[in-house]
């Protein structure tokens, strides 16, 4: 047993822990802040994962194009939002259902990011690394936040956007009396669906940015695998964090500690059964959410679709 | 400006009068055969798009499928899991589940079918049942997890049962590294690793061989259970409950149908349905299923495909009939695409756009009652 805690020591004391789920960490966050509000206003949007791949393939055909990071990044977004349009339009224009119409572009994204990746095959690389002065040289975190590829610092600008954006302005507002009470907002002159449609492109946004991040800032490369359920992880630290800000930012840092806790166990060379420990995260954010999803409520109109005289 | 005057436009006779059946019948066909054509141009526009041609791409997915010597079997023997899996998925859609776990439900099942197969070892034809009872058992339990989850923490099936695929592939990894699980005895598996023992030929469901083809026994008992489903729902009190559970959970809890109860019983019943399917894919899947053993990665997808066939054939256990045939077909024919210079994995896309075509229509025509019903009562005022 005490091998055991030393193992756990020396991986809660190592660098590339916190790096890694530095990392990790952030990737979730640019997913779960768009996801936050498409959830606020009453979309339980499991598109995503689609669309965290998307903006990943589109980001990379970008750069093989201009070799521009920028223009990826624009790139990226483009096709993360082409997936939310799916998503919006279909969902609460159309009014088909949420889950079948995200189940279905998560599984077309894929099929897609495949044909076209062995057809295209682009080419991309790692961005430039930042190194702040003096807050770098915090021990044990200070790598990990502050010499990161530049793609990194991005999620400083997204998480008080997102926070500016609900709390702060009149869409915000509207965009949470959609997810709580859609009637009332609807006879307080408030286009319900178009809110929601609204927020999802706003998920499709910060997915872009995420599926971005994760080519240039995490990989260095695109395959169609790269974003493998984490997608999914990020719509659980929206339910892990009782969606609020701050807690989906908490339960992306937690999962991204397991996350990360699986590369240094396997990196700092112990020998632990790598089946196993690759459904850890996974393990994780189950019991995560079994342990604080039935103490938070969650946005009264959540996955219900709004059809104006239907209750 | 007053304050009178509702903006409804004045219903044209036609629109307010009640839908008479035969015009709506061809107005779902033309919007099913709308968003059919419209899927398959986008499709072939992908495929020239990306420097190939789409006509031979058609010719060997029907070569793959259908024309070639033992293919049509070969068709109706992938159809078979896709199609009990979609019936299973249909039982606890009925129930308003959102059951999307299916291809670690299926994969956790033919473990548990192979554990129990070569635990218990009784006589050929006997053992074959006992595979595919553990096989639902597997399946089943695995989905009990997400029904714990969901009614005992209020955790969302939609995503315990997603995040469950992957911890239940590796755990079933995991058994296949451990020779006191599902690993062979190294005799059985020579240098190939991450394997289990093969069914003896009497552990096999049989696969009769009918005008050059092998028509594998397993598509018999998937039809039977799609009949035998779509009367349970239709016919039975059992069957009743359930759709009122999924059509208002409230209503349903009043009159003494308790979420808790059914809903637990119709997820646990689909993923018994998975479990069921990955059974039958061990035991009488043959060559394209990992050829009667158990093998990493041996779902395939079947699990998701299964899913999207329930997805549109729209929680009818009857239409999924020829739906699963149709994916199968997409399936079987995508490994003679490659021949034509097109990767193969355009039939994922095929089936991507079809299925979101095919949600379309419903959507519609939902909408369009709507509007209709609105302008006659508008009228009656």
């Amino acid at each position: 047993m005490g091998a055991f805690f030393d193992a756990i020591i020396d991986i809660i004391s190592s660098d590339s822990t916190y790096i890694n789920g530095a990392l990790f960490a952030a990737f979730l966050i640019f997913a779960a802040s768009g996801e936050w509000v498409a959830e606020r206003a009453g979309t339980l949007n499991i598109s995503v994962e689609g669309m965290l791949l998307a903006g990943a393939f589109a980001s990379a055909v970008g750069y093989d194009v201009t070799e521009s990071m920028p223009v990826a990044l624009l790139a990226g977004i483009v096709g993360s939002l082409v997936v939310a349009a799916v998503q919006a339009e279909m969902s609460h224009r159309l009014s088909a259902d949420q889950f079948v119409v995200g189940l279905t572009l998560n599984i077309l994204v894929f099929g897609l990011a495949g044909f076209l990746d062995n057809e295209l095959e682009p080419t991309t690389k790692h961005a430039g690394r930042w190194v702040i002065p003096v807050l770098s040289d915090i021990p044990l975190v200070g790598d990990a936040l502050f010499a990161q590829r530049w793609p990194f610092y991005l999620l400083f600008a997204v998480i008080p956007l997102t926070w500016w954006v609900v709390y702060r302005t009149r869409w915000g507002l509207e965009v949470r009396s959609v997810g709580e009470n859609p009637q009332s907002a609807d006879v307080s002159g408030i286009d319900v669906n178009r809110r929601r449609r609204q927020s999802i492109y706003y998920a499709g946004f910060t997915s872009g940015i995420g599926g971005w991040f994760l080519i240039f800032g995490v990989i260095g490369l695109f395959e169609d695998s790269v974003v493998g359920g984490r997608g999914f992880i990020a719509i659980a630290a929206v339910i892990f964090g009782g969606w609020t800000l701050r807690g989906t930012i908490a339960g992306c840092a937690v999962f991204a500690g397991a996350l990360s806790f699986r590369l240094s166990v396997q990196g700092l060379g112990y020998e632990v059964n790598s089946e196993l420990l690759q459904s850890l995260p996974f393990v994780v954010t189950l019991v995560g959410m079994a342990l604080f999803a039935h103490r938070v409520r969650a946005p009264a109109a959540l996955a219900r679709p709004f059809v104006r005289g239907l209750k | 400006m007053t304050a009178t005057a509702p903006t409804t436009p004045t219903p044209t006779p036609a629109a307010a009068r009640a839908p008479r059946q035969g015009g709506r019948a061809g107005e779902w066909f033309l919007l099913y055969g709308l968003s059919t054509l419209g899927a398959l141009v986008l499709s072939a526009l992908l495929v020239e798009a990306t420097g190939g041609d789409w006509r031979p791409v058609v010719n060997a997915l029907l070569d793959g499928s259908l024309r070639k010597p033992g293919r049509w079997g070969e068709t109706l023997g992938t159809a078979a899991p896709l199609l009990i899996v979609a019936v299973g998925t249909i039982i606890s859609g009925k129930a308003g589940l959102i059951n999307i776990g299916q291809e670690g439900q299926l994969f956790v099942g033919a473990a548990f079918a192979t554990y129990f197969g070569f635990l218990i070892g009784g006589p050929g034809p006997l053992n074959v049942v006992l595979i595919l009872i553990f096989g639902a058992i597997g399946g089943g339990l695995w989905a009990g997890v997400a029904a714990l989850l969901k009614f005992w923490r209020n955790v969302p099936e939609v995503l315990s049962t997603l995040l469950l695929v992957t911890v239940g592939g590796q755990l079933v990894a995991y058994g296949l590294s451990q020779p006191w699980l599902l690993l062979a005895p190294l005799a059985d598996r020579g240098n190939r690793n991450q394997v289990s023992t093969q069914l003896a030929e009497d552990n096999r469901l049989p696969r009769p061989e009918i005008f050059g083809n092998e028509v594998p026994l397993a598509a018999v008992i998937a039809v039977a259970l799609a009949i035998i489903v779509s009367l349970v729902l239709a016919r039975t009190v059992w069957g009743f409950r359930l759709r009122m559970l999924g059509r208002n959970p409230r209503a349903a809890q009043r009159s003494g149908v308790g979420q808790t109860r059914y809903g637990a019983a119709a997820l646990m019943l689909s993923g018994a349905f998975a479990g069921l399917a990955g059974a039958a894919m061990l035991a009488g899947g043959g060559f394209s299923f990992g050829n009667y053993q158990l093998v990493p990665g041996f779902a395939t997808n079947i699990g998701w495909t299964g899913l999207l066939v329930a997805l549109v054939a729209r929680e009818k256990a009857l239409v999924a009939i020829p739906v699963a045939f149709i994916f199968a077909g997409l399936r079987t024919g995508s490994s003679f695409v490659g021949a034509t210079g097109v990767e193969g994995r355009i039939t994922d896309v095929i089936q991507g756009f079809l299925v979101l075509a095919l949600l379309i229509p419903p959507a519609v025509m939902f909408l369009r009652d709507r509007r209709r019903a609105r302008a006659a009562a508008t009228e009656r005022v």
